[in-house]
């Protein structure tokens, strides 16, 4: 085991948990490694002896992907645990699960489960280091991360930035993740979606609500856009997926109106003619893809400092000493 | 020959009949003989020193899980009514959500006559509202209040019939029993696993909203005011619940209440952290509930405190929030906690402790006891009001663990639990 790094702790469970200065470190840190990504060769050994499990306890496609990319280029060994439906369907508990990782002597669990609050359960009870990759409604901190670096990228320090994040909050980890970064970092954050998916509370979370998507795109520096899970539509949280379009929609016609150039994000994957429309995903606005991309260096970079390795010396890791 | 036991010197508080002050109390023959100042203690007696000690008529829990049968590894009826001994309770109340349900005499004969085995709390059962608890039709209600059964509930579920509840509000009046409902609109929370509020929308956990269980309260209600039936709600933990039921005695609808000593106690910020061992149903709410709850208890809208002892196995609250079951362990730490967090507080006084402990729960649910006049049962708890105590799981009768108040530091416990004239507890 490396000695933990005392700025981050031993995990990453959530947004909530860490300080502006930490969230920027972890930012500044990711800069060197997206490098790595373009290089013809695309591995350093930071992490070379290091055991990864990537831990889905729910379907996924890109986030296990960008994290396998992200241990890969860091030379990790890594093994790859999918199953859907929950642990406890499958007959073993999460507890017996995690004990038995943990018999194996890993390092790291990178877990992504169906139901809230599962990643700071297995943090507690195994020495590992656990990264959340997505607990229920709760979180999703490296999604978090990736958005606030992108948005970062192109619109500078997050600092009095309007934020809007539109769609099914009431039910999403990433909506959470970003409503904690963004407001510790200190922009301002605003959701917009149909009150049937929006948190109760949602003014002591410090969220401004809009209710007309044409209100929000008024007021906003970025969109951050959710997807629309189809399940929302069947069981009856929203009439249509066409009615939503009209409604919630983020067209190009709508971003016309806009006083100002907005950024617009989306964690993916995308229900084109939902809840964006073809030609915003794909137009000058948006930044979706940079996304992914940044999605494998912030996890490289979150890695990294949980395996121990100093925000400072994150330069020289990249060029080929260990962490 | 006779068994004679002499409660010497002690503060007795018996609000059935307008009593705080020393007292001795003779028991014989599990009959309460005579109570007064300086008896003379017969020769033969037993004699205990209850000198800064407080008696009581024996405390009465109307609403306990013993879970057997068919959850024997949470609890058996001999651990829970050890449990409830321990916890200073002369009689607990059994909610038929075993498995199989109680829902028939058979089943009501198979509770009590391991209650009288076990020899110590009196274990009195509840039957069901419906058979199997399914919500579709009435149990087997004469033939179950013939067995012993002292009232009907689906308790652990609602009754989402209103109909059926109808039926039943209107059925269970032949028998004189009080039909317990645990108030819950499923279509409004089947979906949550915590108070909905500002702590389920932070922790991304679904929420059960205050309205969930007011809306079966207005309900039934409005039932018991159509029939004349008596209904009696389970752990009540809204302050619209509250309120609703307050205005509905003063128009003199036929209704009881309980109020349980974590709604009392404990708000929905217990959950942080995702603690399983805060996770109950009704959940946890928001400190204007509790201090409404608190109110209640008070002035006697809510008649009585009932535990809601619940208990579950450590490795099934060992687990990611929604995945663990709801419920906490409650007997053991009932007296204590009320004592400290409720008596301590000024909430209410002493003498109201014990009447909504021992005597409104005898009164609503028509059981022996609940007094210390010369002829009743000689069901007496005597504790030690200023005893320092830690909460302690590991110590517990019962079978199970799942407290959110471990290591608390409490003032008060029970000393002696006397059931029947018989010594069931010595603390």
């Amino acid at each position: 085991m490396s000695e933990p790094a005392p700025w981050l702790g031993k995990d990453l469970i959530g947004l909530e948990d860490l300080t502006a200065e930490q969230i920027l470190t972890i930012l500044d840190t990711a800069e060197p490694f997206k490098e790595i990504s373009e290089r013809r060769i695309k591995k350093v050994p930071v992490l070379r002896g290091k055991t990864i499990v990537n831990l889905f306890f729910e379907a996924s496609t890109r986030t296990r992907i960008s994290f396998e990319f992200a241990e890969k280029r860091l030379s990790a060994d890594t093994v790859n645990i999918s199953s859907t439906g929950s642990s406890v369907t499958k007959g073993e508990t999460l507890v017996d699960t995690a004990r038995n990782l943990e018999a194996m002597r890993i390092d790291m669990v990178v877990i992504r489960h169906a139901a809230s609050g599962a990643a700071r359960f297995l943090a507690e009870r195994i020495p590992s280091s656990v990264v959340n990759a997505g607990d229920g409604w709760h979180e999703h901190p490296t999604q978090g991360l990736l958005d606030l670096l992108t948005i970062r990228d192109h619109r500078g320090p997050l600092k009095g930035l309007k934020v809007c994040i539109v769609g099914d909050i009431l039910h999403s980890r990433v909506a959470r993740s970003n409503i904690y970064g963004l407001r510790t970092l200190g922009a301002e954050v605003a959701i917009c979606g149909p009150r049937t998916l929006l948190p109760p509370a949602p003014h002591e979370m410090g969220c401004i609500v809009f209710r007309h998507i044409e209100e929000a795109i008024e007021w906003a520096d970025v969109l951050n856009v959710l997807r629309l899970q189809l399940e929302r539509m069947q069981n009856g949280f929203v009439p249509s997926l066409r009615e939503y379009n009209r409604i919630w929609g983020v067209s190009s016609r709508r971003l016309e109106a806009a006083p100002r150039d907005i950024l617009v994000l989306h964690p993916g994957p995308m229900n084109r003619g939902v809840e964006i429309d073809s030609d915003v995903a794909d137009g000058p606005h948006s930044v979706i893809l940079n996304q992914v991309t940044n999605g494998v260096a912030v996890r490289m970079a979150v890695l990294y400092l949980l395996a121990g390795g100093r925000p400072e010396t994150a330069e020289a890791a990249k060029q080929g000493a260990e962490a | 020959m006779s068994e004679k036991t002499f409660l010497k010197g002690g503060r007795v508080v018996d609000p059935s009949q307008n009593l705080d002050g020393t007292r001795d109390v003779l028991l014989i023959d599990g009959v309460i003989a005579s109570l007064g100042t300086k008896l003379s203690a017969p020769e033969d007696a037993r004699v205990i020193d209850c000198a800064g000690l407080v008696v009581t008529p024996g405390l009465i829990d109307v609403h306990v899980h013993l879970r057997e049968p068919g959850g024997e590894h949470k609890e058996t009826i001999a651990t829970g009514a050890e449990a409830a001994a321990a916890g200073g309770f002369t009689a607990v109340c059994a909610m038929p959500n075993t498995d199989p349900p109680i829902d028939n005499p058979a089943a009501v004969g198979y509770l009590l006559s391991r209650g009288r085995a076990a020899g110590f709390a009196r274990v009195y059962p509840v039957g069901c509202i419906s058979a199997g608890r399914a919500g579709q039709r009435l149990a087997l209600i004469g033939e179950m209040v013939d067995a012993g059964a002292v009232a009907i509930t689906d308790d652990g579920s609602p009754v989402m019939d209103s109909g059926l509840m109808r039926l039943a509000l209107e059925y269970s009046q032949t028998f004189g029993i009080p039909v317990a409902d645990h108030p819950e609109d499923l279509g409004l929370s089947a979906s949550g696993h915590m108070n909905e509020g500002i702590v389920s929308a932070r922790l991304g956990l679904g929420g059960k909203p205050n309205a969930s269980e007011d809306i079966h309260i207005v309900r039934d209600l409005l039932l018991a005011e159509l029939t004349g039936g008596h209904i009696h709600f389970q752990h009540v933990s809204t302050r619209f619940g509250v309120e609703s039921i307050r205005q509905a005695k003063l128009r003199g609808v036929r209704v009881t209440a309980e109020g349980s000593p974590h709604h009392l106690i404990l708000t929905h910020e217990a959950v942080e952290g995702y603690r399983t061992e805060a996770k109950m149903n009704p959940p946890l709410r928001t400190q204007e509930d509790v201090d409404a709850v608190r109110a209640g208890v008070a002035d006697g809208t809510l008649d009585t405190i009932a535990t809601d002892h619940a208990p579950h196995h450590y490795d099934e609250k060992e687990a990611a929030f929604a995945d663990a079951p709801n419920g906490i362990v409650g007997l053991e730490t009932a007296l204590g906690l009320i004592l400290t967090r409720v008596v301590g507080e000024g909430v209410i006084d002493l003498s109201t402790m014990v009447d909504r402990m021992s005597c409104q729960p005898a009164r609503v649910f028509s059981l022996p006891g609940g007094t210390l006049t010369e002829g009743g049962p000689a069901d007496v708890t005597v504790f030690d009001p200023a005893a320092k105590w830690k909460v302690d799981s590991a110590r517990f009768k019962s079978k199970s663990r799942n407290t959110p108040f471990e290591g608390w530091e409490l003032t008060g416990r029970p000393k002696w639990t006397i059931v029947g004239g018989r010594i069931v507890w010595e603390g």
